[in-house]
């Protein structure tokens, strides 16, 4: 088993407690960073640590931390991001509903970095049983001195606030969850100005995930250097990663990024391996939004190297052969879900979750489930194979946010590596309402390119 | 005339007291729910109007928050609302027999409510809860690896927890 920063203590009985989260060594960091460096010195770890934000983008988190504008008088506000709401993602809620505390630990020496006086955690409104423990955490915390005025007599002022939403994917896209902090509709912002220069109340705000919010604690316990060992090449540390679908043992894990994607399925230390004994047929690695791969191009990239669950590896190949590590949401299918199907449910989800600002999303993501709802029906037509795909590049980069990209991925993939399932339901529209495509030719070794 | 208990109001003022000055609109979103559980489990425009006296802003900014946060009810809807997630990794995982089954099971369709007040069928996307699948909401809590036994259950409990409180 790999080292484990996270969720080391995940197991430890009463850890979502104040006493024995202590005795576990818990707060360490917020002494080392408030008595012995200064708010630089703790920004300079993280950019060290090589940290990407765990969110989904996969941004540095040193470098965005760097941004922050200061302007003399005006507050800054940290916003931990906790409206996981990406289909295949609840690894955030595993760590604020088990290790609360591991949390608001990362926030404290977040906030401090960043001079953050009044710091929220926006989280996700059907979480609705989480404020619970998350406010306990923070009162257990406030009164042992970690939070409130003058904490450790270091002169530094924090309070921590839960802020719960209301049911909006959009929200997880930092000025769309900026604009609901301030009491208004998700609608996303036109960027620039940057949340760092103007977010929210219009005061230089930085918006992180928990996850990456909770690894600043090891990266200040052990030091920058030392996390930046742990891993391969820009993927640094270790990532959660939430696995779910067709598998025998879904839940959140832990991995440090040096292990194959083969090995994160079937290894019991893992997913365990396929359940029923089926053959693994699909996979979308990193959260609803990329790119599905078939079975033989998940375990393999095109060059025919084994592919490993990092951040490098997963996009290996870019869209056309690869995917993205994402938010570590990892759906598995196996031999018996309809690609199709699955494609129309996702579709439905952006639709749904859509804000309506721009057109070529708001109208696209309807137009899509419409048309991919028709063909899983049997009531597909020759043409719809290719509306689906003009309908995807039209909304691809023509939205102000990243959502319209999301909605488009998974259709353009499925097509592009699933089109002759698509054409099957077209073609044999009574047959397809009694059974599935089944797992075909995706399992079948890749044919690997000539080299050149 | 709706109006808030005063340990209600105690909440409300500690709510608005998280934002800064001036800035009390943000306490919408937290409000909106607190009168959604406090004034019948859905927001009647006469809610809604309260709560814009209470936060000092027009009617019209409570109306763009409550009709695009897909968790406020903007309909009476039954005492315990099953809220099953139906995308993609539910789906796999079993979600549509779910549905069916709660269909048949209280007669309704999805958006309905039982005659008696009690059931409301609601099919909703993607909850957190994937690795746990088939699921549902129900109040404040996750139902996970849901069966036809389990749904049967949860039934029951709700049934009795009604007659109870009755």
């Amino acid at each position: 088993m790999g080292k484990l920063l996270l969720l080391e203590k995940a197991k430890v009985e009463g850890i979502r407690g104040y006493d024995v989260y202590r005795r576990e060594g818990g707060y360490a960091s917020v002494e080392k960073a408030l008595k012995n460096m200064t708010p630089d010195q703790v920004t300079e770890e993280v950019k060290k640590s090589g940290l990407r934000g765990r969110g989904g983008a996969g941004f540095p988190t040193g470098m965005k931390w760097s941004f922050l504008a200061k302007p003399e008088g005006v507050p800054r506000h940290l916003v931990c991001n906790a409206d996981e709401s990406e289909p295949g993602t609840f690894k955030d809620r595993y760590l604020m509903e088990f290790l609360p505390h591991l949390l608001i630990e990362g926030l404290i020496v977040s906030s401090y970095a960043l001079g953050s006086k009044a710091t929220y955690i926006y989280i996700r409104g059907e979480y609705a049983w989480i404020p619970d423990i998350l406010e306990t955490a923070i009162e257990e915390a406030r009164a042992n001195g970690w939070l409130g005025k003058n904490i450790l007599g270091t002169g530094f002022d924090c309070e921590i606030y839960v802020h719960r939403g209301a049911g909006a994917y959009i929200c997880g896209e930092e000025t769309a969850l900026i604009e609901s902090l301030e009491g208004k509709r998700g609608n996303p912002r036109i960027k620039p100005p940057f949340p760092a220069v103007k977010g929210v109340w219009d005061r230089p705000t930085v918006v992180n995930n928990v996850e990456t919010l909770a690894a600043v604690v090891p990266i200040i316990n052990m030091g920058g250097d030392e996390y930046a060992k742990i891993g391969v090449g820009k993927s640094t540390g270790t990532k959660l990663l939430s696995a779910c679908g067709n598998i025998n043992k879904p839940g959140v894990y832990e991995i440090d990024m040096t292990i194959s994607v083969e090995e994160f399925i079937y290894s019991d230390e893992y997913c365990g391996g396929i359940a029923g004994g089926k053959r693994l047929k699909a996979c979308i690695p990193g959260g609803s939004s990329v790119p599905i791969l078939p079975a033989n191009l998940l375990l393999k990239t095109a060059k025919g190297e084994t592919r490993m669950m990092n951040y490098e590896s997963l996009s290996d190949g870019g869209f056309a052969k690869g995917s993205m590590m994402g938010s570590g949401g990892f759906i598995v299918l196996d031999e018996d879900q309809c690609i199709v199907k699955n494609t129309y449910t996702l579709a439905r989800f952006y639709r749904h979750e859509s804000c309506g600002q721009c057109s070529p999303c708001r109208e696209g993501t309807g137009w899509m489930e419409k048309i991919l709802k028709k063909i899983d029906m049997g009531q597909g037509k020759k043409s719809d194979i290719d509306l689906l795909w003009d309908i995807q590049r039209k909304i691809e980069g023509n939205t102000i946010c990243p959502l319209g990209d999301a909605a488009a991925w998974p259709v353009a993939a499925a097509i592009r590596h699933f089109r002759d399932e698509f054409q099957w339901h077209i073609d044999n529209p009574e047959e397809c309402l009694v059974r599935n495509y089944g797992l075909a030719h995706y399992a079948d070794p890749l044919k690997l390119a000539e080299p050149a | 005339m709706i109006k808030f208990s005063d340990e209600k109001l105690k909440k409300v003022d500690e709510i608005i007291a998280r934002y800064p000055e001036g800035k009390s609109k943000s306490a919408i979103i937290p409000i909106l729910h607190l009168a959604q559980e406090e004034f019948g489990g859905w927001l009647s425009p006469e809610t809604m109007d309260y709560v814009a006296t209470i936060l000092k802003i027009e009617p019209i900014e409570v109306y763009e928050v409550a009709t695009f946060y897909s968790m406020y009810n903007l309909k009476p809807v039954g005492r315990y609302m099953f809220e099953v997630c139906q995308t993609g990794p539910c789906m796999i995982s079993g979600s549509d027999n779910i549905i069916d089954y709660i269909k048949k099971t209280l007669g309704i369709n999805v958006g309905e409510t039982t005659p008696d007040g009690l059931f409301t069928l609601k099919t909703v996307e993607c909850l957190g809860a994937c690795g746990y699948a088939p699921m549902m909401q129900l109040g404040k809590h996750f139902r996970e690896h849901l069966t036809p036994e389990k749904v049967d259950q949860i039934i029951e409990e709700c049934r009795r927890t009604a007659a109870a409180n009755n």
